[in-house]
């Protein structure tokens, strides 16, 4: 069975997706349970998939038995087994910690089609890292969107106008994908992204492909958030249900940033992307407005969910500079990002979800002196935020070490600059937070009455922790923050490492 | 929500069309893997029937014979048909979606292959219909899924 694993990570959600409705029809709290189960089962081929292709190398898997490019092809190289284990974690822990938060926040007779649409997305991420077949990767971005869309829809007052700006964009974003595909198959008669890269170096300055690798920028651009193309980010993110909010954040636009890697540095190669069009200094630039843009605006926010949202458009500049930087350093850097913003955004989201479900606070005023009553949400939230910093032991420190390494190997010093900046400007929202939470008193919002005042004895506030089907995952999620940091030379030697093209100092 | 309005000429002439219709989308369903055809396009022409019977007849007389609970039932078991068979596959030892390697009794692998296309455009054509008069449906009654919809336990 170990070679079908590929195929099974698809297999098991996808089945199990449309048969919860179904049992949901008889009775509805058994949608969460099978949904659960479908992806703890899927999160064990993911992991059989890793083994894999660490002992033995990348993993060629071919939908139907036909040999491409004309068949389907899965591909499992060491970058996105890396990825492929990263979402479905993440989203494993999420399904586990979302239980009560969308018991509460969405309504009974929907909780069949919310979990139906919740592992439609998984899957179509997935999908999206699996693939090797550019098409393929379409419809899976497609699914992706789709679900999203009805997912975000289902959140608070303001979730619909947030979803519909998402439609629109998602719309442009998904056809301009497809606009490139169409060019390139046009120039090419072929689909699939091996074959690709073999065909386009010999028609390298036709001015189709430089249009299709322009139409690829710029549509996976949408759907990951880069900056001048963000607009639906913030709203989707904050009018979204709490957990739609905490799957989507560290898992999407990481997927998207994958496709990106992959776009540019295996359809087209390092040599097209970086030397015969200049992307490579555009998107530095973009990246670099990008990065304190995010920072800017995470300051200026009230609302937690929106200044998170803001700042993940900061951290997905992290990840384009990395590609953009054109060597060894970026490339690990940008790589290594994606797993440990995952982490760390996906953990802040997950305590942002426990704080509403618990407390009902959105406010950042709100969160004075929290640490009393959720003590270890509340640590993890500090660890999640000194990781978006960039303080050692955590992942952010190591993976935005290696892109300051990056753009020192390039002479790059502006660079520098804007990601010591940025990780000021980090700091500034993250330690406002961490002040009011550890270092003011606790207001009760229930009585309304403050709770002490300065210079006496801090009153007793009970702890009021969130549910354990909570706390556990955030706890998890801490945890994995800490792994990657401290294991990021493994994950590097085994995975990232490839990823570098040959020649490339 | 659109009420009846009694016209004998189209009442009479979608009696009449109704039956051959279906007829015609299960056997568009049926020719796919052969012909030009098969499940999308045999599903929209089932769909079309049930939508065809819904706007001549109105709502009520269209939801006794097809209730939305049904129509759910058929898009999510259609797709399921689709993947069922390509998980089937794994089963005996092919990839997903290998429909060569399962063992029907017939002759030749291409001849079991065509079945496994005709069994996964019998799951297309199902969803397809509907989708199809699902999303009628929900045109006609702004509402769009009911709270009591879904109702099992109460």
């Amino acid at each position: 069975m170990m070679q079908q694993a590929p195929a099974l990570t698809i297999a098991i959600l996808l089945l199990t997706a449309f048969w919860v409705p179904i049992f949901g029809m008889v009775k509805r709290e058994s949608a969460y349970y099978i949904s659960l189960t479908a992806m703890f089962f899927s999160f064990l081929a993911a992991c059989a998939t890793l083994y894999a292709v660490v002992t033995t190398g990348p993993i060629h898997y071919r939908m139907g038995g036909w040999p491409p490019p004309w068949g389907i092809e899965f591909v499992i190289d060491y970058l996105n087994a890396g990825v492929l284990v990263l979402i479905s974690l993440i989203s494993l822990l999420t399904t586990v910690s979302a239980k009560k938060s969308v018991e509460r926040e969405i309504h009974r007779s929907k909780w069949p089609l919310f979990w139906s649409l919740y592992l439609l997305l998984v899957m179509s991420l997935m999908g999206m890292t699996e693939t090797g077949d550019m098409f393929n990767m379409y419809v899976y971005l497609e699914v992706s969107s789709l679900t999203a869309y009805g997912l975000i829809a289902m959140g608070e007052k303001g979730a619909l106008m947030a979803s519909f700006n998402y439609v629109i964009l998602g719309s442009v974003g998904a056809s301009f994908y497809l606009l490139g595909v169409g060019y390139l198959y046009i120039a090419t008669g072929s689909l699939n992204m091996a074959d690709l890269s073999k065909i386009l170096p010999s028609i390298y300055r036709s001015k189709v492909i430089f249009t299709a690798f322009a139409f690829f920028i710029v549509g996976i651009g949408l759907k990951m958030g880069l900056f001048p193309l963000h607009m639906w980010l913030p709203d989707a993110y904050t009018h979204a249900p709490s957990a739609i909010s905490t799957l989507i954040a560290p898992t999407m636009t990481k997927v998207s940033a994958y496709v990106f890697f992959r776009i540019i540095l295996t359809v087209f190669n390092p040599h097209f992307s970086w030397e015969v069009i200049p992307a490579a200094t555009l998107l530095r630039w973009i990246a670099a407005v990008g990065i304190i843009y995010g920072s800017i605006m995470a300051i200026a926010q009230k609302d937690i969910k929106r200044m998170l949202a803001y700042s993940s458009i900061s951290q997905i500049g992290y990840i384009v500079l990395g590609i953009a930087l054109a060597n060894r350093m970026g490339l690990i850097g940008g790589a290594l990002h994606i797993f440990s913003h995952a982490f760390a955004k996906g953990s802040l989201f997950m305590v942002v979800m426990a704080v509403i479900y618990k407390t009902g606070i959105r406010n950042i005023d709100d969160f004075k002196g929290l640490n009393r009553k959720m003590p270890f949400t509340m640590a993890a939230f500090c660890l999640a935020a000194f990781s978006m910093v960039g303080v050692p032991p955590t992942a952010g420190f190591f993976s935005k070490w290696y892109l300051v390494l990056g753009t020192v190997a390039g002479k790059y010093w502006w660079l520098t600059a804007v990601i010591l900046a940025s990780s000021l400007l980090n700091a500034v929202y993250f330690f406002r937070i961490i002040e009011k939470i550890y270092f003011s008193s606790f207001v009760d919002l229930v009585t309304g009455g403050s709770g002490g005042h300065e210079h006496h004895e801090l009153p007793a506030v009970a702890v009021a922790e969130a549910p354990l089907m909570m706390l556990v995952p955030i706890l998890l999620m801490a945890a994995g923050i800490l792994a990657v940091g401290l294991f990021n030379t493994q994950i590097i030697h085994h995975l990232l490492q490839f990823i570098v093209p040959k020649g490339l100092a | 929500m659109i009420n009846r309005y009694d016209n004998l000429i189209i009442e009479f002439f979608c009696r009449i069309i109704a039956a051959p219709l279906f007829l015609f989308g299960v056997y568009i369903i049926f020719h796919g893997e052969a012909s030009p055809g098969g499940g999308f396009q045999g599903g929209v022409i089932l769909g079309a029937g049930f939508i065809m019977l819904a706007i001549a007849y109105g709502m009520d007389f269209t939801l006794r014979r097809i209730r939305e609970k049904m129509i759910l039932f058929l898009s999510c078991i259609g797709v399921f048909i689709y993947g069922g068979i390509g998980a089937a596959c794994l089963l005996w030892r092919g990839n997903f979606l290998d429909y060569g390697k399962l063992p029907l009794p017939v002759d030749s692998v291409s001849a079991i292959r065509g079945l496994g296309i005709m069994g996964i455009e019998i799951g297309v054509g199902l969803t397809v219909m509907g989708v199809m008069i699902s999303i009628y449906y929900d045109l006609i009654d702004p509402g769009g899924i009911q709270p009591d919809m879904l109702s099992g336990e109460e």
